[in-house]
């Protein structure tokens, strides 16, 4: 192999929402969800722990659906309603999910935090968490090196009642 | 005004980090920014005869690849490449020249338009080898080793003769296994290439004047010239207390190119630097027949590379831990082709007594003692190692009521006498000890004329808490409201500071912050007693600073009115804060006591710690909230450290396997049971002016030890390799 065909022609027209807003992108096939967020739409807030799909840090809400941005090719999101963590809150008002991650004391360093509150949310979309062991199975595909475990329980535990049914 | 010190606050960066808006190194966006990535080696000893670049740069987008024959030009000194965490030896010198020291390896970097298409580019570099034959097997390097460059303590009495004639003894050796920090956050640096030529640089580390003294002497850069900054850090563990290869490479390409440029590590990259080293540790214990112990012997041999000595405080907890009159300690050190060890979350401690604890509790078997009462005997009010006494040390408070709330007391003494169906249960404990220490630092306290209070040193927060505590400290000093305080740090501009680590920033920026603000507490009010001589009969205490107002008794003058002769219209105050002589006599340590429950299937071998009780005492605890968090997480490492983490490696290639967090086990939120932590009442005077030592390492200092003493006394099965996985059970 010689030379790498012309990149630009193998752009690919998307539109999805992302937070509520309708966007028109290009994007080349091979692009991760993730890296569309981080490199070229600054919304760095979803995070990148492995790229592999086995730490949850990059998880987003597509169509009120968790899932593993790094997993997802950009261009499988046409149509799609994209919630990152950014477009939770309601202005300055907290999502009851990240007010509750902020009481309870639910991170250390943060950096698996968004995954973790999109996770969480998702989960609460699920609506089949029924108690704490329930909450710990299910909030497992989100690694936390801090290990903030106990609280992050504790903080989906208090937020899952104020959310039920309410899709981002 | 009410003290914020010793309450439970929200951190002050919560919002930020709930939100997304907390950006950390990979995430500052820059215009015309670069992308690099690694190419790393598949050999793990030899010379490299040639790296074969032109495929990679005939790739549409590739702007550079980089190695030893075409980098910029860097420092050839072993003295420029060391930091403030180096170990003895030559430091690693990135793409330096042709020697390859172990596998994976950084050997050649590639630029590109796109993170994309770096690493399709890099795909594309071959290497050629002149490849050497490699050992990266400790226990086949048992018969090469040499002292540990280590302040190992003297031998004390005599240690031969007491352990020969014990009444009850154990000779017991343990395995511990190479763990990686694996922080959340990958390292990753984005250099930010400005118009004059000087560097902006994000980085992931635990010490941002660290790197910046580092990138100085290498690159040959004025000072002025290089800013290092690291406002969030995702997690580091030790991980960030050397500059780690990313820096320097990127560094190497914004010079290269004159553009900014992020380099991020990829996961498995993350197991191509430091790590907590494999170690196989002896314990010889003997106590007399009141069960004091009259003999400890406590041999250890730890991994490090060939180009440098790695030392932690492995041993040394053994001679200080209990009382005892006859103490033999080595520490020896295997060199291998593989990358030198780093200090991981309570370096040392973590795998010295794990060892040290199996011990005792294997000694309280032998000995037909209760593990606790085993360990009350022989409470130790004096640091024998140093020959002083401990300035406060709750150790039995710990015991007492770690042992009160678990339920000790009902504990069946017989291994595998407790069982719930087909599980059985288990209930161990241990003891845990970390240094309090103190360092050197300074802090800048500038008031302005609105009456907020910006507090700032060159520290950082890697999920400790630091922003929040310091935030406390300062407004209780400067007797200002919390909501008026902002702390900044992670910046090498910012007054000097250690780096952070060891438990150790809350009792150095601590105490640097909290004088700092007392000073500019104190000149404010003599400020106020020279302008307005109403106000000069006021006692100190009855001055206080509210809604831009100075006031004291029934007298008031503006703020802005008292600081219109500064310069810039605010008050500042910049001190250095240095350990206090008081401490010189005495030896500072916190403690703590863990209690464990597992459950170990009979038929499946699998273990699940179902409750912990961790009792720790650490002098005054700034923020109970996150305070917890810290022993909260201590804990899940020492879980992870007893059954989990092991950083395997194939030894014919001298690369370690299982480099990925689908394979690396850490501990997920189904491994995690009740935790229940105990801030034991400890009041220290002598520490420092806060009375404050620190909690980030005690909480994991003694938990993987209670987790094997539990699963010991579910099964009756002495493990004494770690981790413990099912397949050593069964």
């Amino acid at each position: 192999m010689t030379a790498t065909p012309d990149q630009g022609a193998l752009q690919r027209p998307l539109q999805m929402t992302i937070n509520g807003e309708h966007k028109t992108l290009t994007v080349h096939p091979w692009t991760t969800l993730l890296d569309l967020l981080r490199e070229q739409l600054d919304l760095a807030g979803t995070k990148k722990g492995c790229d592999h799909g086995q730490c949850g840090a990059c998880t987003v809400l597509r169509d009120g659906k968790r899932i593993n941005a790094c997993l997802t090719l950009a261009v499988m999101c046409e149509g799609a309603e994209l919630v990152t963590i950014e477009g939770l809150a309601d202005g300055d008002r907290l999502h009851p999910m990240q007010q509750a991650f902020i009481t309870q004391d639910a991170f250390q360093c943060g950096y698996c935090t968004p995954g973790q509150i999109c996770s969480a949310v998702g989960l609460a979309n699920e609506g089949r968490a029924h108690n704490r062991d329930d909450i710990r199975e299910l909030m497992s595909g989100n690694l936390c090196r801090c290990g903030a475990y106990s609280n992050i329980v504790a903080a989906v535990e208090e937020a899952l009642p104020l959310i039920k049914g309410a899709r981002p | 005004m009410n003290s914020v010190v010793g309450t439970p606050m929200d951190r002050v960066d919560g919002a930020a980090k709930v939100t997304g808006q907390a950006r950390y190194a990979a995430d500052y966006p820059q215009e015309g920014l670069l992308h690099a990535s690694v190419v790393s080696s598949t050999i793990a000893r030899g010379r490299v005869v040639k790296v074969n670049s032109e495929k990679a740069l005939q790739v549409p987008g590739v702007v550079a690849v980089l190695d030893h024959t075409n980098r910029p030009h860097v420092s050839s000194y072993d003295d420029d490449y060391s930091d403030d965490d180096a170990a003895e030896g030559s430091p690693f010198r990135p793409l330096f020249n042709d020697r390859v020291l172990y596998s994976s390896q950084p050997l050649a970097l590639v630029i590109a338009d796109t993170l994309e298409l770096a690493r399709y580019a890099g795909s594309l570099v071959t290497i050629e080898y002149s490849q050497q034959a490699h050992q990266s097997d400790l226990l086949a390097a048992l018969q090469q080793t040499h002292e540990a460059p280590a302040e190992t303590p003297e031998p004390r009495g005599d240690f031969a003769g007491h352990f020969a004639g014990a009444d009850a003894k154990v000779d017991v050796t343990y395995l511990t296994a190479n763990e990686h920090h694996n922080p959340m956050e990958p390292h990753a640096s984005t250099v930010c290439y400005q118009a004059d030529g000087s560097l902006v640089i994000h980085d992931k580390t635990q010490g941002t004047q660290n790197c910046q003294e580092y990138l100085h002497n290498i690159f040959g850069l004025p000072k002025d010239k290089l800013r290092v900054k690291a406002a969030f850090v995702g997690g580091a563990f030790g991980s960030g207390l050397r500059p780690q290869y990313q820096l320097p490479l990127a560094v190497m390409a914004a010079l290269h190119l004159k553009r900014s440029v992020r380099l991020t590590l990829t996961r498995q990259q993350m197991f191509t630097f430091g790590y907590r080293p494999r170690t196989q540790q002896r314990l010889r214990l003997g106590v007399d027949k009141r069960g004091a112990l009259v003999a400890i012997g406590h041999d250890a041999i730890g991994q490090t590379s060939r180009f440098e000595d790695f030392t932690e405080h492995l041993v040394e907890w053994s001679g200080m831990l209990y009382q005892c009159d006859n103490v033999a300690l080595s520490y020896r050190l295997a060199p291998l082709d593989v990358y030198t060890p780093l200090d991981m979350r309570a370096p040392g401690a973590g795998s010295g007594v794990l060892a040290l604890e199996c011990a005792m509790d294997e000694l309280a078997s032998a000995a037909g003692l209760d593990p606790v009462e085993l360990r009350k005997r022989n409470f130790a009010s004096h640091n024998g190692n140093e020959g002083k006494p401990y300035s406060s040390k709750e150790l039995l408070a710990c015991y007492e009521q770690g042992a009160e709330r678990f339920g000790w007391a009902r504990r069946q003494a017989t291994p595998g006498s407790m069982r719930d169906g087909n599980q059985r249960i288990g209930w161990g404990m241990a003891g845990g000890v970390w240094e309090a220490m103190q360092m050197k630092a300074s802090a800048k306290a500038s008031l302005d004329s609105t009456g907020h209070l910006t507090v700032s040193s060159a520290t950082t927060d890697i999920g400790t808490g630091t922003y929040t505590v310091m935030t406390q400290i300062a407004a209780d000093a400067a007797g200002i409201d919390v909501g008026k305080v902002t702390f900044k740090l992670g910046d090498s501009s910012l007054p000097t500071a250690p780096l952070q680590g060891g438990s150790f920033t809350v009792s150095s920026v601590g105490s640097a912050v909290r004088q700092a603000c007392l000073t500019l507490r104190e000149r404010l009010i003599e400020r106020a007693r020279q302008q307005r001589p109403d106000l000069a009969s006021e006692a100190d205490t009855a001055f206080t600073l509210e809604n831009g107002q100075v006031k004291a008794g029934k007298h008031s003058v503006p703020l802005a009115e008292l600081l219109a002769v500064d310069p810039q219209q605010c008050l500042e105050v910049q001190v250095e804060a240095n350990p206090d002589d008081k401490r010189k006599p005495y030896s500072t340590a916190t403690h703590s006591a863990v209690f464990v429950e597992v459950q170990v299937d009979d038929d499946l071998g699998t273990v699940r710690v179902t409750r912990v009780v961790s009792a720790v005492a650490a002098g005054r605890v700034v923020n109970p909230k996150t305070a917890r968090s810290q022993i909260l997480g201590g804990v899940v490492w020492g879980v992870g450290m007893a059954l989990h983490e092991e950083s395997q490696t194939d030894h014919a290639l001298g690369r370690i396997l299982n480099h990925n967090l689908a394979e690396y086990h850490v501990p997920v939120n189904a491994d995690i049971g009740d935790i229940d932590v105990i801030f034991v009442e400890e009041d220290d005077r002598v520490v420092n002016a806060l009375g404050s030592k620190g909690v980030g390492e005690i909480g994991v200092v003694g938990v993987a030890a209670a987790v094997a003493n539990a699963i010991y006394h579910a099964t009756g099965k002495r493990v004494r390799e770690f981790p413990i996985t099912l397949d050593k059970l069964i």
